[in-house]
């Protein structure tokens, strides 16, 4: 696998915010057909990463490599022309309107009558209906806004609208937060259908157990930067666990904490210590 | 282009289950406007049943009907769009103001000065548009300030122009029969005379309809008022969009301001100022929600009707005409609540269904 050239990747990439610094130096490699998690603790700059990937950011410094050709994305849209297309937890389906109207927004198909041209609604809801049935979701009635349906059922439509709209990459910043064990294990069942369809799939997640049975390839981010880079058997998964708890940070913490225990109260010095510890990891 | 890689399995029919009726008349976006109507037609029915009951009733309600629903389709269109516009009730003023002084006072044909009031509200509604889009301040602020611009104008230019405040003898100009058959003349059905602006009425809301509901423009319109920055990152043009449809609401404003002007063979200054609360409130009636993104033509249509009903029916009644607007006030009130309340529980029932799908 590794020999075979990445369908998107980025190279020496940072990305300034006035001063603070969301990425800097950050090198990634995604490739078709595999399960990329992007891991790492709140502001290690995940989302930063991905908005660069699906064009809503310009990175400040570095390349953007699309099937072997550097690109510059200015927007969103020619992202999604391209074939990159991104899920965000709420920002992808409009809730007042129906499953047909939001499967096929941007991308109606049509119809002639006469001299002019209108919504093929017949074609459009029966698509929803047999695409979502083929993903497992059953769709009894297409007229449903889709505000009515269920965390899993939304972030399942807007995977399977990608996947039938030829998306070659696949963008998912927490899919899965918020929602019950059920849900999510319908989620992760899309990732692999995308995966088998030869899709890269990046997969934003805080959570090591939805990370570690979807994941080919995982790469840890850490205050903007790249903390580790690993394929799925160089690793097992209580290094992913530790890895994404902070590694030796958190032994360092346990140890502390077990030291607070022992020690006798009212004497000053280790809270300051304990913060420390946290605040780094 | 969909991929061709996804095969389409169809889904067997008895996998399909029917909509429960009550659902689905739950689901009516208009049902506030159509019980609103029920009631209130029954109320001047048992109040009075002599002139209600009749033809002349009928047309004597569709006459303000018509005219207001033309309003209010464009304003309903524009609010499921996410946006409000304030100048459209001076609009119908402004329109006529231009209209009957290029024609009266240069002494032109009333059709080239009836387009170039046309010209003249695609530009004001293009302003409107681009300044909402383009500052991302509130559209009730920008079209306020529209409103209060033209308001003054349509007054210090028409006292400037005829030292009065009003424009008469519009139908002493070239054109003007042509121009008040069309847009504005009394026809005879079974004896009774009905305004040929009911004509336009119909058409415009089975129009707006059909873009709304079967052309990809009213998935877009849909879209942008529901939530325009995912709609642009799906590839929707939300901003076009939005322009667009104020530069349909002021185009509205200019067809209700020639028909005014061909009916009263004069414009007034004053005219129209007010009534864009009267649009947006029958658009409302008619299930559009404040917030954008959902809405009905035809329910704002029957909003129409119900002031309709209301206003020839207080006169009916022989009520004091000076309730005319707390009665609206009321209507407004209740048809919110309806519809709040259907809305709210057509929410429940696919919830609930949705629950039972993925936790059952
Ligand atoms: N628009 C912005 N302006 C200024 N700073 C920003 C902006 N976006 C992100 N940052 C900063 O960049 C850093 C990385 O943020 P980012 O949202 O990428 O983190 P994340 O890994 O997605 O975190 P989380 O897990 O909490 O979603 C944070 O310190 C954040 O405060
Ligand atoms: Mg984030």
């Amino acid at each position: 696998m590794a020999q075979k050239q990445p369908l998107l990747e980025v190279r020496h990439v940072s990305k300034m915010f006035g001063s603070v610094i969301a990425l800097s130096d950050v090198s990634a490699q995604f490739y078709a057909g595999e399960v990329t998690c992007l891991l790492g603790d709140n502001g290690a700059g995940k989302s930063t990463l991905i908005k660069i990937l699906s064009g809503v950011y310009q990175p400040t410094e570095g390349d953007y490599i699309f099937e072997g050709k550097k690109v510059v994305l200015n927007s969103p849209r020619e992202a999604l022309a391209m074939g990159i297309a991104t899920v965000y937890q709420d920002l992808s389906l409009i809730p007042l309107m129906s499953v047909w109207r939001n499967f096929f927004l941007g991308e109606e198909p049509e119809k002639r009558f006469g001299p002019i041209k209108g919504y093929d609604i017949k074609f459009a809801k029966e698509t929803v209906r047999s695409v979502l049935g083929q993903m497992g979701i059953l769709i009894r009635d297409p007229d449903q806004p889709v505000g009515t349906m269920s965390g899993g059922e939304r972030q399942s439509i807007a995977i399977s609208r990608a996947i039938y709209f030829g998306a070659k990459v696949l963008i998912l910043d927490e899919p899965t937060a918020a929602l019950g064990v059920k849900q999510a294990g319908l989620v992760l069942h899309h990732i692999v259908q995308a995966k088998r369809r030869g899709l890269a799939v990046i997969f934003i997640t805080h959570n090591p157990n939805h990370a570690w049975p979807v994941g080919d390839h995982f790469i840890i981010l850490r205050r903007g930067r790249v903390l580790g880079d690993y394929r799925r058997d160089e690793l097992t998964q209580a290094d992913l666990m530790n890895l994404m708890a902070g590694g030796e940070d958190l032994v360092k913490l346990q140890q502390e904490l077990a030291a607070l225990l022992e020690a006798p109260l009212g004497v000053a010095g280790e809270s300051p210590n304990v913060q420390e510890v946290i605040s780094a990891s | 282009m969909p991929a061709d890689s996804v095969r389409i399995a169809p889904v067997p029919e008895e996998q399909l289950v029917r909509v429960g009726f009550v659902r689905s008349a739950f689901r009516r976006v208009e049902i506030g406007a159509l019980i609103g109507a029920v009631a209130v037609w029954l109320l001047f029915a048992a109040v009075a049943p002599g002139n209600w009951l009749s033809v002349t009733g009928v047309a004597r309600i569709l006459d303000p009907a018509s005219t207001l629903g033309i309003m209010a389709i464009a304003v309903a269109l524009l609010m499921i769009g996410g946006e409000f516009d304030l100048s459209t009730g001076v609009m119908t003023g402004t329109t006529g103001l231009v209209a009957g002084l290029l024609s009266t006072r240069m002494g032109w044909n009333l059709w080239p000065a009836m387009f170039v009031a046309l010209l003249f509200a695609l530009g004001i509604g293009y302003v409107n548009g681009m300044m909402v889009t383009r500052t991302g301040l509130p559209s009730f602020i920008v079209t306020l300030a529209t409103f209060f611009v033209l308001r003054g104008a349509n007054v210090g230019v028409t006292r400037l122009v005829t030292e009065q405040v009003y424009v008469g003898g519009i139908d002493k100009t070239a054109g003007f029969d042509l121009a008040r058959a069309i847009f504005n003349t009394g026809i005879d059905v079974f004896g009774v005379e009905f305004r040929s602006s009911i004509i336009w009425w119909v058409v415009i809301a089975v129009l707006a309809s059909w873009v709304l509901l079967r052309t990809k423009y009213g998935s877009w319109i849909f879209a942008a008022g529901g939530d325009a920055n995912a709609a642009r990152n799906l590839g929707v043009p939300a901003t076009q969009v939005k322009v667009a449809l104020f530069m349909t609401t002021a185009t509205a404003g200019w067809l209700v301001g020639m028909m005014n002007i061909v009916r009263l063979r004069s414009a007034v200054a004053s005219q129209g100022i007010g009534q864009e609360f009267v649009y947006i409130i029958a658009a409302t009636i008619g299930g559009c929600l404040l917030t954008g993104g959902y809405g009905s033509v035809i329910g704002a249509s029957v909003g129409a009707i119900i002031f309709g009903m209301a206003q020839v029916g207080i006169v009916f009644a022989g009520w004091d005409t000076d309730w005319f607007y707390s009665f609206l006030g009321v209507m407004l009130l209740a048809a919110v609540l309806v519809n709040n309340y259907t809305r709210r529980r057509a929410q429940e029932i696919s919830l609930a269904a949705a629950k039972a799908r993925t936790e059952g």
